[in-house]
């Protein structure tokens, strides 16, 4: 009973101390800060309720139980780790963008294509492309090349779509002037158009971080070597060895947070003089 | 008129890179079975093995267009082989999905909109929810549902399908209750109006736009949460599970039927979607 009372007294004061701060009309701190007493407090809460009313850890293993875990398994993890994000994950992701890009700046010489491509291409972007994974792992095996591959699909429509939009912002007053300065294609492609598609690029990258995580781990579902995230998540879902599953969890959500966060970050270096970058 | 055709250009050209890709990949299985009955096999006798093959590595487009029609017209819909079943079974968890995402979506907007303390603790919180592959929590939201007492395999799986969708729900609907500018707020106050008058007179007709904008990637979304709900859960039923099991059981056709069907059920959910916000944009007056 008393670590529910004191998770809830502890949630009212931080709660009260949220209220305090947001009316506080301050910088950057208050920005960080309010966020992130706001997830003190909802660990916090799991704890103290988790402990306070003996729930089951089959149901739901308490944050402490989560990080002992974490601490005790972390070569599994890395493992895991290696095998999915890195491997499977990333190299699709780079191959998918850069295809993505590619083909954007071939079918952009052609208004014929682009019009065809760019309905077709809107389409399958809202289609469940997580499906093609078990397609892909008979194609390409259990190994982590068929996750890469069902990554690149994925990534690959959301990116051709941004990119293709983001060739057509530059306005027809500067590649005017471009032409005035008898530029060449690739000349006003590198120094003009590029840079100018620089912000809907990004909006594409940052969009297929999320999507390149969920292909690999779903194709994973599909047949893996016995590491991986999504292999050991099932495996252990399997043996109810919950706090296990919720390590790989974490993982995977410090994984996609890093990852889009690394990305906000080279975008902001890249495109520094965007309205939206302006603070 | 010119956009329709550059379309079928394009889908014919797919088309044809499809036939290719189905003699180039199932050519080997084709010369090793002739090898194995030590025969030569001519280019045309290739090509046309290559097309009917049971277990193809890659099914001819006809053999898909086949299957999906047997499985939606040849089979009776209470039949479990039939993919009007299965679908239905998906498109009833992502109605149910997109309903709870967009109450949710709506309602943390209203709360982030009227409380300074919310929108700094819990906005960053939801960009930081949608890093987070889902996928890895799905088989525990499976589990978790299931240990609470909660039987029905069509709540974890909408609580997927939701997760996915409150996203641009939210984001576009903080953004549509924010959009009234300045000046239409000062008109309130002159009236006297209390902040439910205005709430339900100015922002929220305001909003209505940013809402049905964000309903198609909703809907889209609310649909791959379904189906990625459906594989690691031991479910039976739904086109998710007949990808896994077509997979497991090395059906191929099996598979790629799925697929194709879980595409045209996004398709024809997005067209409504869109049809429904044509609908309410001209009933707001927009255009």
């Amino acid at each position: 009973m008393g670590w529910l009372i004191g998770a809830v007294v502890f949630w009212g004061l931080a709660w009260a101390a949220n209220v305090r701060l947001a009316g506080v009309s301050g910088g950057r701190l208050i920005r960080v800060l309010v966020p992130l007493i706001f997830g003190v407090t909802v660990l916090v809460l799991w704890e103290g309720i988790v402990r306070g009313l003996g729930i089951d850890p089959v149901i739901l293993p308490a944050p402490t139980v989560i990080g002992a875990q974490i601490a005790r398994s972390l070569p599994t993890l890395w493992v895991d780790f290696v095998q999915t994000i890195v491997r499977g994950a990333l190299a699709g992701y780079v191959f998918g963008s850069v295809g993505g890009l590619l083909v954007a700046i071939a079918v952009d010489r052609s208004p014929f294509l682009q019009r065809g491509l760019l309905p077709i291409g809107n389409f399958v972007a809202a289609l469940p492309i997580v499906g093609v994974a078990p397609i892909m792992v008979m194609w390409f095996g259990f190994g982590w090349e068929s996750k890469a591959a069902v990554v690149v699909a994925m990534v690959f429509f959301p990116m051709l779509i941004n990119c293709v939009a983001g060739l057509g912002e530059a306005g027809s007053m500067q590649r005017d002037l471009m032409k005035t300065y008898a530029a060449s294609y690739w000349q006003t492609l590198v120094t003009l158009r590029l840079p100018a598609a620089m912000p809907f690029i990004f909006n594409g990258l940052k969009i297929c971080t999320t999507l390149a995580l969920i292909g690999a781990i779903v194709a994973e579902f599909f047949g893996s070597p016995i590491r991986g995230m999504g292999f050991r998540i099932s495996t252990e879902v399997g043996r109810l060895n919950l706090p296990m599953v919720w390590a790989e969890i974490a993982v995977a959500a410090l994984a996609g947070s890093v990852l889009y966060g690394a990305v906000a970050l080279i975008e902001r270096w890249v495109t520094f003089w965007h309205p939206s970058q302006r603070v | 008129m010119k956009t329709l055709l550059s379309v079928l250009t394009v889908l014919i050209a797919i088309l044809v890179a499809w036939y290719v890709g189905t003699v180039a990949m199932n050519a080997r299985w084709t010369l090793d079975q002739a090898a194995r009955a030590d025969r030569e096999v001519s280019f045309s006798e290739l090509v046309a093995d290559t097309m009917h093959q049971t277990r193809p590595v890659v099914p001819a487009p006809h053999q898909v267009a086949a299957q999906l029609y047997d499985g939606i017209f040849g089979k009776k819909i209470t039949s479990k082989r039939s993919l009007v079943y299965h679908g239905f079974i998906t498109l009833e968890t992502t109605l149910w999905g997109f309903g709870l995402g967009i109450l949710l979506g709506v309602g943390l907007a209203v709360a982030i909109t009227y409380s300074r303390t919310m929108e700094l603790s819990v906005m960053p919180w939801a960009i930081i929810s949608q890093t987070i592959p889902i996928v890895a929590l799905a088989p525990m939201i499976v589990v978790i549902s299931s240990q609470i007492g909660v039987e029905d395999i069509r709540v974890p799986k909408a609580v997927i399908a939701a997760y996915l969708s409150f996203f641009p729900v939210l984001v576009s609907m903080v953004k549509g209750l924010n959009s009234p500018d300045a000046m239409q707020v000062d008109l309130m106050h002159t009236y006297n109006a209390s902040r439910a008058q205005s709430f339900w007179k100015l922002r929220f007709p305001a909003s209505l736009p940013y809402l049905f904008a964000s309903l198609k990637v909703a809907i889209a979304a609310s649909l791959v949460g379904t189906i990625v709900g459906e594989l690691p859960t031991g479910a039976t039923s739904g086109l998710g599970a007949r990808m896994l099991i077509g997979s497991q059981f090395g059906q191929p056709l099996a598979m790629w039927a799925a697929l194709f069907a879980a595409a045209m059920l996004a398709g024809g959910l997005i067209v409504i979607v869109g049809l429904v916000e044509r609908q309410a944009a001209r009933m707001t007056g927009g255009a």
